[in-house]
């Protein structure tokens, strides 16, 4: 049986292993991706992002069971960075979830960012899509810890839950741009430790200040996802949002915002590997061109259409 | 533009809960350009397995400080097999006697490491032996 067909039919291993291909930029991934692309679209995808030891991992450990309490299945994508000097990686957010591991409804896959930045790896949308075909209701993505502009999980995800906690600076912090305009819903976890409340007040005046047309305002919720407090409010605004999304005919929206995210990264990723494509023998002279712009012969901007030019001819 | 990561779970089987010796090889695996899965303490042979397999890694490392090796490293080598995922390559490492390395060598695991080896026999030897 091909590897599609397993992955549809709920073959871990064979799920497991095509993710791996994604991830490795294997040739054959994409002629597997592609026939596996009309069975997605069925699960949910919760983005959950937040700085470091902000409780992530916990978070979607204690969602994660709470969906399976209803019935649910769930899929986990946990990324962790790597190593920008070796290329190595410890991927370590399956600690908090080891409840999880034999529970055949779930699926966890940890993964390093290879080097992307923003927040996820390259391979996490192939990863979404792998988990979606294998049947899971709800997928969620825990992005690595992230600082203020790491926000491609809006680029990925249905609903992005930006996670919180006490003292991490004071309120000029929330009205920064980047990070904090991404939250469809937002969590102060570790709600025990003082300075929960301030911190809930200093987003909801963030929100205050928000000045779109949006219909849908973010809810704060606080938690304290080791004592496992909160989940149960956590996860029914999640729900509430998904109800939003499709009501207001958002879903569609959002996702077509993520298909044309997606288009455009391929696009781009495309023309840079014909560009830097060294097997041809008509490859595209790069080091000539740097040196007649190192001898003013030509210019960057002369140079770069030039490469455009010739790569859109050898795709 | 194939690139091929080796991925490791280095995971701690059964009741001990010393785990210094574990990290010190994840890291060591780390800094060697490997991706680690590591998964805490106190897991079972069944959780080690599926945890392979969702992870889709090249090897298991296995750690154990407590005397129960035998029983432990064995059992994720036969539960391997029954999932037909036995290509994936075990090796373990802790306090563990002489006598018993050539017993765990027939149920399977790949090689033994014992106290006083250097993380960088270990790499070469995963480096060398993962397909």
């Amino acid at each position: 049986m091909d590897l599609v067909t397993r992955i549809k039919n709920g073959d871990r291993r064979a799920a497991a292993k095509l993710i791996t291909m994604a991830e490795n930029d294997s040739p054959e991934a994409v002629n597997f991706l592609r026939e596996l692309y009309k069975y997605t679209g069925n699960a949910y995808v919760i983005g959950i992002t937040g700085p470091p030891g902000s409780g992530k991992s916990t978070l979607t450990d204690k969602l994660a069971k709470e969906l399976r309490k209803r019935n649910k299945t769930v899929g986990i994508i946990a990324v962790d960075p790597t190593s920008p000097f070796t290329g190595g990686a410890i991927l370590g957010d399956r600690i908090r979830m080891q409840d999880l591991s034999l529970d055949e409804g779930v699926f966890i896959r940890s993964m390093g960012t290879r080097g992307h930045l923003g927040g996820l790896s390259k391979a996490t949308l192939s990863a979404v899509k792998i988990l979606d075909a294998l049947g899971k209701d709800f997928i969620f993505i825990e992005t690595v810890g992230v600082g203020q502009s790491e926000v491609d999980i809006v680029k990925t995800a249905d609903t992005t839950i930006l996670v919180m906690v006490p003292g991490l600076g004071d309120d000029i912090q929330t009205i920064k741009a980047g990070i904090m305009e991404i939250g469809d819903i937002f969590v102060v976890n570790k709600a025990d430790k003082e300075g929960s409340e301030k911190v809930v007040t200093e987003i909801e005046l963030m929100l205050d200040l928000k000045q779109d047309n949006s219909l849908w305002r973010a809810p704060v919720v606080k938690t304290t996802a080791t004592e496992n407090k909160g989940i149960e409010e956590l996860l029914n605004t999640v729900l509430e949002h998904l109800e939003f999304l499709k009501t207001n005919n958002l879903l569609m929206k959002k996702r077509k915002e993520i298909i044309k995210n997606e288009i455009l990264e391929l696009v781009k990723l495309k023309i840079f590997n014909v560009i830097y494509d060294k097997s041809t023998e008509n490859n595209i002279d790069i080091n000539g061109l740097i040196e007649k712009v190192y001898l003013k012969l030509t210019d960057p901007y002369t140079a770069s259409t030039e490469i455009i030019k010739q790569a859109l001819k050898r795709l | 533009m194939e690139e091929k990561k080796i991925r490791v779970l280095v995971a701690k089987p059964g009741l001990d809960g010393h785990d210094r010796g574990a990290k010190v090889i994840a890291r060591a695996l780390r800094d060697a350009g490997m991706e680690v899965i590591y998964t805490g303490l106190r897991q079972t042979p069944e959780q080690i397995v599926e945890t392979a397999i969702q992870e889709d890694v090249d090897v298991i490392g296995l750690s154990s400080l407590s005397g129960a090796h035998l029983p432990l490293f064995s059992k994720v080598a036969e539960l391997l097999k029954q999932k037909e995922a036995n290509d994936i390559l075990i090796i373990g490492g802790g306090v563990i006697p002489e006598e018993d390395i050539p017993v765990l060598k027939q149920a399977g695991i790949a090689e033994v490491f014992t106290p006083g080896t250097s993380t960088k026999d270990i790499i070469d030897f995963i480096k060398s032996n993962v397909k």
